[in-house]
């Protein structure tokens, strides 16, 4: 029991931002017109591409003669790197017909 | 001085991740939303690669991989975002959601190395292999998943169901939890190499088990679930390097994302569970199928030209089939000669018509389609009673009255268009086949009901130039 007390306290941090940004999500969501479901769904898809992040740091921080290390972290950057712009790109495309839309 | 400025940066990231999530979900600011994430995921690289510093000071290297790795990435990635058709919009963002999922996935793998090489073993860093193990398992998960929901949405693997499947997905959870409790535990003198790579095997297997039998009509709803897997995927990966703004962004998305899955089975009035356990167009749960038979009358070009033509009201109903002849230039023609003949359209949106929420919104607006003349199911639905002719156009499962009254029916409960309360009802599709749920639709046996066979594209196409003809 105080073990998982001593882990609760080191990470406290964690679980605040953990807490405060799901309740921020529900929030920022609950309320949208079926209109925007797709893009939305695209908007965030593209924004968990964040992991690009992990994936640099993984690759920054390679040995040189680590080749298994230097392949994966390529290929992870690669592969966060579409997430991230191929996410975006797509959602802005949908998003454009809408405002084209507007503007008549 | 750089690490202040790197916080910093990542703050700005994180503000304009939950800024852009609030205006994506609004149509005005929606774009502009879009942007702002953007440009806050930009800043949130750029910072990264030139000022994180590990725990002893030490800069990131290998900037050459990392810059190549960028490039090759933003070329595949914008060229295949700018590529994609429009009907093919719901499995690209699958595709791009299992890329993440992947990259969270590879992550774990090598800090998994890491840990090894530095001779430490997981009993000794419980929350570090615990965080490690989760964003492995969650990333692989989402990567075949998606990639099997890509798969299944192009058309190259079709619903199968083995029999228990339910037992083998729960059997396959376990064995994870099992491998994961046994690795963590220190319980197994077995090499744990070995033993990441049969988790990491597991959850291959599991990915695609789970998202196999989940039938096509279901696939929007497992693209918004897996979407805020990679999310929780991307949050783990964010503790493991203790990164602010990995976490914000990923818990962000895990948690809008389980919002914006439980807004889409509401939708369709069926629970999450439901979803996922039953096998909704699996196809082979019997179901109402025994339907067929009847018999059902078609229209010709010149008889459905005329019908509409001298109607007062038409609404157009567009489903998959109109997406997939890319016939919506032309649907927009037919409303435009219509309306200068006098005759008032509109169009009827079911919330999940075409293979994702929105699909029609989206791509009837790439025709120029008014958004007036867009309306939702709730203000459509009391319109059709003084509505002349309905036309539907490649929509199967949203207009079926099985919905309504057999309670058998996979799709029993899901809230429908009220078509048949139309004087006429005018459905084009390319066949009798049944539509994506895999069930039969006694609507087109109905007296009041007529087919027009053909292509959507060329079908509306030959009924533009016949009413042209005539007014």
């Amino acid at each position: 029991m105080e073990n998982i007390f001593s882990i609760i306290a080191e990470n406290i941090e964690f679980i605040f931002l953990l807490t405060l940004m799901i309740i921020v999500g529900f929030e920022v969501i609950s309320n949208v017109p079926a209109v925007l479901h797709t893009p939305l769904m695209s908007g965030a898809n593209a924004i968990h591409g964040v992991v690009i992040v992990g994936a640099i740091i993984v690759m920054g921080q390679a040995e040189s003669d680590d080749y298994l290390a230097l392949t994966l972290g390529f290929l992870a950057v690669i592969l966060g790197t579409l997430n991230v712009v191929g996410g975006f790109v797509v959602t802005d495309r949908m998003l454009e017909m809408f405002k084209r839309k507007k503007k008549n | 001085m750089s690490s202040g400025i790197l916080a910093l940066s990542y703050l700005l990231g994180s503000i304009s991740f939950i800024m852009g999530l609030k205006m994506l979900s609004h149509p005005d600011t929606a774009r502009k939303g879009n942007l702002y994430a953007a440009m806050g995921m930009t800043l949130a690289i750029v910072a990264t690669i030139f000022l994180y510093k590990d725990s002893d000071g030490n800069p990131l290297g290998n900037y050459a991989w990392i810059f190549t790795g960028l490039a090759i990435g933003t070329v595949l990635g914008n060229y295949a975002a700018k590529k994609v058709a429009m009907t093919a919009m719901p499995q690209m963002v699958s595709l791009f959601n299992g890329m993440g999922g992947a990259c969270a996935a590879i992550i774990s793998i090598v800090e998994f190395n890491h840990l090894i090489h530095m001779g430490k073993t997981f009993s000794d860093e419980p929350v570090m292999a615990l965080v490690i193990l989760a964003g492995l398992v969650i990333g692989t998960i989402s990567f075949t998943g998606s990639m099997i929901a890509f798969g299944k949405l192009n058309g190259n693997i079709n619903d199968k169901v083995l029999p228990g499947q339910q037992f083998i997905n729960i059997g396959l959870m376990l064995v994870i939890v099992v491998l994961a409790v046994v690795m963590v535990g220190g319980y197994s003198t077995m090499d744990p190499t070995l033993l990441m790579y049969c988790i990491l095997g597991v959850s291959v297997l599991y990915g695609v088990l789970f998202v196999m039998p989940i039938g096509g009509a279901d696939m929007p709803v497992v693209i918004s679930l897996l979407n805020s897997f990679t999310g929780i995927a991307a949050a783990f990966g964010g503790f493991l390097y203790d990164n602010s703004v990995m976490l914000t962004g990923g818990i962000l998305v895990g948690s809008a994302g389980t919002v914006l899955t439980v807004l889409m089975c509401n939708a369709m009035n069926r629970s999450l569970v439901n979803v996922i356990v039953g096998s909704f167009g699996g196809g082979s749960t019997g179901g109402p199928t025994s339907a067929s038979g009847g018999t059902y009358k078609e229209v010709s070009l010149t008889d459905a030209a005329v019908l509409m033509l001298y109607s007062k009201k038409v609404i157009i109903v567009p489903g998959y089939g109109l997406a997939v002849a890319q016939a919506q230039h032309i649907c927009h023609e037919l409303e435009k000669v219509l309306d200068h003949n006098g005759v008032e359209v509109k169009y009827a949106i079911h919330p999940v018509a075409g293979r994702m929420p929105g699909h029609m919104n989206v791509l009837l607006a790439e025709a120029d389609v008014s958004y007036d003349k867009l309306m939702d199911m709730e203000e459509i639905n009391p319109e059709f009673a003084h509505t002349d002719v309905v036309l539907v156009l490649g929509a199967n499962d949203v207009v079926n009255p099985a919905a309504k009254s057999d309670p058998n029916s996979p799709i029993y409960g899901m809230p429908i268009l009220d078509v048949e309360d139309a004087s006429h009802v005018i459905v084009n599709k390319r066949s009798m086949k049944p539509g994506y749920a895999g069930i039969e639709n006694e609507l087109f046996f109905r007296p009041k009901t007529s087919m027009l066979f053909g292509d959507a594209k060329d079908a509306l196409t030959k009924l533009v130039a016949e009413i042209k003809n005539m007014a």
